[in-house]
């Protein structure tokens, strides 16, 4: 498969989108580079799939532009849209064989049978399932319908990929091995890709950049470690891994409208004495690595992870402790 | 405990016995009688393949059985040119027509296509209102309705419906994502619906295009009543009330229609086989529908109407028919009167009494048995319940004529002490009609029960109701909306059954409605009379149809409470 001539950039401008009264997009602004993969994350409903409709043309915003490439292709419908979608269901026709799946879009733009011939195979050998092109959908197993999806649309040379939660109906190995192929692929490709997700290691290990999003809006866009580091609010700092939170009911002073966030193995435990965080253990638990403890402040609960060193004295439940945090690793976070 | 279980388990054998033994007497062995006869020679009680050697040999029988062909296919091909449009239309796009298209799908069960066959000829005929119209006009006429031309015509716009039934239940079962994958990849439009939506949708049309092939196959008198007797179905027909019921050639005939039967439902199974899909909606939302533009939508209305327009003519001809005084050589009849059905009403009620009898009868039985079998099957454990089912189930593949032809041989020869013979008795009909309505009031039967917990039942047992106890007290009352809609539904089919019926009734006394139209309508002066009894027939089955959704509706609320 040939790279695209240019990677095409991605500019969705004060989206605001609902279905009756059901305000499901609001006021969304986000920007795509070219050749970059980009994640959507968030939770469950939060519009991840509507936001990815409305760019592949499945969905009307009642605002906003979508800019491909700097145009805005409010006026184009899905089929001249040249955006591959890859359904969360993969959708492959079961009354098709896999070649037949593939071939489909090609036939749809009227090229020769030779060249469509080619690109087919091309697309299968790129997938790894040359072997499999006489099959039904419903003969392959999960991952394999997925990378059938994924052959189908690349098969057509779009400007953009986009992904709905393609790794959602594989099982947990599998989910890993397929999602190190994907990242391959798009960057054999270079082609711009949106992936679709609410579990956070997936977007985590693949993504160059991630939009978190809640109930329709844009919470924060950075890459994972930027996310991670400087979470720009409450929501995305506990989205993305363990974090405590802690406020003004819990005894410390912060600023208003603010609360203390930090994560577990950013603190450590200290002697009771001059601590201004300190409150009795109220688990204990042993990881390996570490010991997680929970230690109970004011009204609050949080967790302290340590390293764990053989032979190290270990707090036991019901004892009072400090717990002690660089003030480089304190966030003060708006909701 | 033991001995509880076991009376109880004897209690149900008993009921499976009986039902058993109803479906032996009345379905199993006239059909056998049928399918020996024609395997027996004549006279003797050899068997052998010569009958159906002779019927090979006789060119009658063979043209009839090509034309029959001819003809199902044909009406497949032109109630498919009907349905397919109107289903994309409805299922693909925002269309307010779309409520109208719906309603089509009730009408060939209010009439079916005999009741119609005259009007349609004084409308459609060479003579007819609209070729004497376009004559006037153009100066051409459309030969609508010369001979299978009209059987087919007539045929296709009166079973059209079952196909745009299926179908359009088979494209809105599709999930969206099937075809938004397609438009992601560039296809849109026909040519979608071609490549995409009409493959998946294809068990659905399949079963419906089987369906109106084998109805039209076994019908006997459309084609009758519009002087086309070069068919099977009226060929067996004509053969035993002309030749007698001896004469082995009614018998292989009815082979014959049997086995094209079943072989149209195997060849449907055969072709579905990997085939069912099944690809339902995955998520909410459903299929976006696209909106109509002017010019599109005014196309999609004359559409409808010019369609809408055919399948209400035979009742508009027939109505119009019914209140004429002479009608020929006109487009309107020369002057309208209340005589036919004074007649009707007076002399001839006796037909209107004697489908009201009959029809309760039957369908009485069918929701008794029905509901016994389903029980049996969907509640017991009691081995060989589902050949209860099979048996019943049977009655698909046997065509009315076969079924008459049947009861009249196995009958025949079973004397009462006064020495009349059973099969004269009206009873017959009875048994015959709730046969042949059986497989339907099962299905309804079926899905009243399926929608009862099995745990209110065992909520009933828990509180201390005995099996006998529970079924009375709880199931029955709340199968009640459901086996009343199967009744009403089976009674308003039964009224207008014919194809048995024609066999067996022996005197005008003891004939029911649709038979007293079948023979009025032959004569030119017993036409007004005819169309008469026909719109009172219309209308019994329309009220009837009407209650049956009032019923299934008001079983829905009750329902609804329970959850
Ligand atoms: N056609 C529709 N009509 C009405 N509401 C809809 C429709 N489609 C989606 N919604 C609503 O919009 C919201 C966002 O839906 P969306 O499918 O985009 O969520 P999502 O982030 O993809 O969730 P998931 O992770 O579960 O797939 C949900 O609250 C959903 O109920
Ligand atoms: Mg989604």
């Amino acid at each position: 498969m040939s790279k695209p001539a240019k990677a095409v950039g991605i500019e969705i401008a004060g989206i605001n989108l609902s279905y009756g009264a059901t305000h499901v997009l609001k006021n969304v602004d986000l920007t795509v580079r070219p050749g970059e993969f980009f994640a959507f994350l968030g939770p469950s409903g939060c519009g991840k799939t509507t936001l990815l409709r409305l760019i592949a043309g499945f969905a009307q915003a009642q605002t906003g532009q979508v800019l491909l490439d700097g145009q805005d292709v409010a006026p184009l419908p899905p089929w001249k849209r040249d955006v591959g979608m890859v359904f969360q269901s993969y959708a492959l026709w079961p009354h098709m064989t896999v070649a037949k799946n593939v071939a489909f879009g090609l036939e749809e733009r009227r090229l020769p049978r030779a060249e469509i011939d080619r690109r087919v195979a091309e697309a299968l050998d790129l997938v790894g399932l040359a072997a499999f092109a006489g099959r039904r959908p419903a003969q392959l197993s999960g991952g394999q319908q997925q990378r059938v999806a994924v052959a189908r649309t690349i098969a057509i040379e779009p400007k953009v990929l986009l992904l709905d939660e393609p790794l959602s109906n594989l099982d947990a190995k599998m989910r890993v091995s397929v999602r190190r192929e994907l990242r391959a692929l798009q960057q054999r490709l270079g082609l711009t890709t949106i992936f679709v997700t609410h579990d956070q290691e997936e977007a985590n290990t693949i993504c160059d950049r991630i939009a978190v999003m809640d109930a329709g809006t844009i919470r924060q866009v950075g890459t994972p470690m930027e996310l991670y580091e400087s979470p720009a609010n409450l929501f995305v700092a506990s989205f993305l891994g363990s974090a405590n939170i802690l406020g003004d009911g819990d005894g410390i002073s912060v600023p208003a409208g603010k609360r203390l966030v930090f994560r577990p193995q950013h603190a450590t435990l200290s002697s009771v004495a001059g601590a201004t965080l300190r409150g009795p253990v109220t688990h204990r638990e042993f990881l390996g690595a570490t010991v997680r403890y929970s230690v109970r402040i004011g009204g609050s609960e949080i967790l302290v992870e340590v390293p764990f060193q053989s032979g190290g004295e270990l707090r036991t439940v019901g004892d009072m402790v400090g717990v002690a945090l660089p003030p480089e690793r304190m966030l003060f976070l708006p909701a | 405990m033991r001995t509880l279980a076991g009376t109880r388990s004897l209690g149900q054998a008993a009921l499976a016995l009986a039902i058993a033994l109803f479906l032996g007497l009345f379905l199993v062995v006239p059909v056998t009688t049928v399918i020996y006869v024609a395997f027996t020679e004549k006279g003797g009680g050899a068997l052998t393949l010569i009958n159906f050697l002779d019927f090979a040999r006789t060119e009658l029988f063979v043209r009839s059985f090509w034309n029959s062909v001819y003809v199902s296919a044909m009406t497949v091909v032109w109630a498919s040119a009907l349905a397919l449009p109107l289903a994309y239309l409805t299922t693909r796009f925002e269309f307010r027509g779309a409520m109208l298209v719906q309603t089509l799908g009730f009408l060939p069960l209010v009439m079916p296509p005999f009741v119609g066959a005259v009007a349609m000829q004084l409308l459609f005929g060479r003579n007819g209102s609209v070729n004497l119209l376009l004559d006037e006009w153009f100066g051409f006429k459309i030969g609508f309705m010369e001979g299978l031309n009209g059987v087919i015509f007539l045929q296709a716009i009166h079973y059209f419906p079952f196909i745009l039934v299926n179908l359009s239940a088979a494209l809105r079962n599709i999930d969206r994502s099937m075809e938004e994958a397609a438009q992601n990849l560039g296809s849109h439009g026909l040519r979608l619906f071609r490549r995409i939506a009409l493959p998946l949708a294809l068990p659905g049309y399949i079963a419906g295009a089987s369906l109106v092939f084998v109805k039209v196959f076994d019908d006997v008198a459309t084609p009758l009543l519009l002087n086309v007797k070069e068919m099977l179905a009226p060929q067996a027909y004509l053969r035993i009330t002309s030749i007698g019921i001896d004469d082995p050639m009614g018998y292989v005939i009815s082979v014959v229609l049997i086995g094209v039967a079943v072989a149209t439902m195997w060849a449907s199974a055969l072709v579905l086989k990997g085939k069912d899909y099944a690809t339902t909606q995955r998520g909410g939302g459903g299929l976006a529908r696209r909106k109509l533009k002017p010019r599109e939508s005014f196309l999609a209305y004359a559409v409808v109407i010019l369609i809408l327009a055919l399948v209400l003519a035979p009742h508009v001809g027939l109505l119009l028919l019914s209140f004429a005084t002479v009608w020929s050589f006109s487009p309107l009849p020369d002057g309208y009167t209340l005589a036919h059905y004074a007649r009707v009403l007076g002399d001839s009620s006796v037909y209107i009494k004697n489908t009201l009898l009959y029809s309760s009868l039957a369908a009485g039985i069918d929701i008794v048995i029905g509901g016994a079998i389903a029980y049996l099957v969907l509640r017991t454990k009691l081995a060989g319940r589902q050949w209860l089912d099979w048996a019943a189930s049977t009655a698909l593949a046997v065509p009315g004529i076969v079924l008459g032809i049947g009861y009249l041989r196995a009958f025949y020869g079973v004397k009462l002490p006064d020495g009349t013979p059973l099969a004269t008795l009206w009873i017959v009909i009875v048994l015959a009609i709730a046969i042949r309505r059986l497989p339907y009031a099962l299905r309804a039967a079926y899905a009243a029960l399926q929608q009862i917990s099995v745990s209110l039942e065992e909520a009933a047992e828990n509180l201390g109701a005995t099996k006998a106890r529970t079924v009375r007290r709880v199931v029955i009352p709340l199968m009640t909306g459901g086996l009343l809609a199967g009744f009403v539904t089976s009674f308003a089919t039964a009224a207008v059954e014919l194809s048995a019926v024609l066999m067996l009734v022996q005197s005008n006394s003891d004939a029911p409605l649709a038979y007293g139209l079948y023979v009025l309508m032959q004569t030119p002066a017993g036409r007004g009379a005819g169309a008469a009894l026909g719109v009172i027939a219309v209308v019994i089955v329309a009220i009837c149809m009407g209650l049956a959704q009032l019923a299934a509706d008001r079983s829905q609320r009750v329902r609804g409470l329970d959850i």
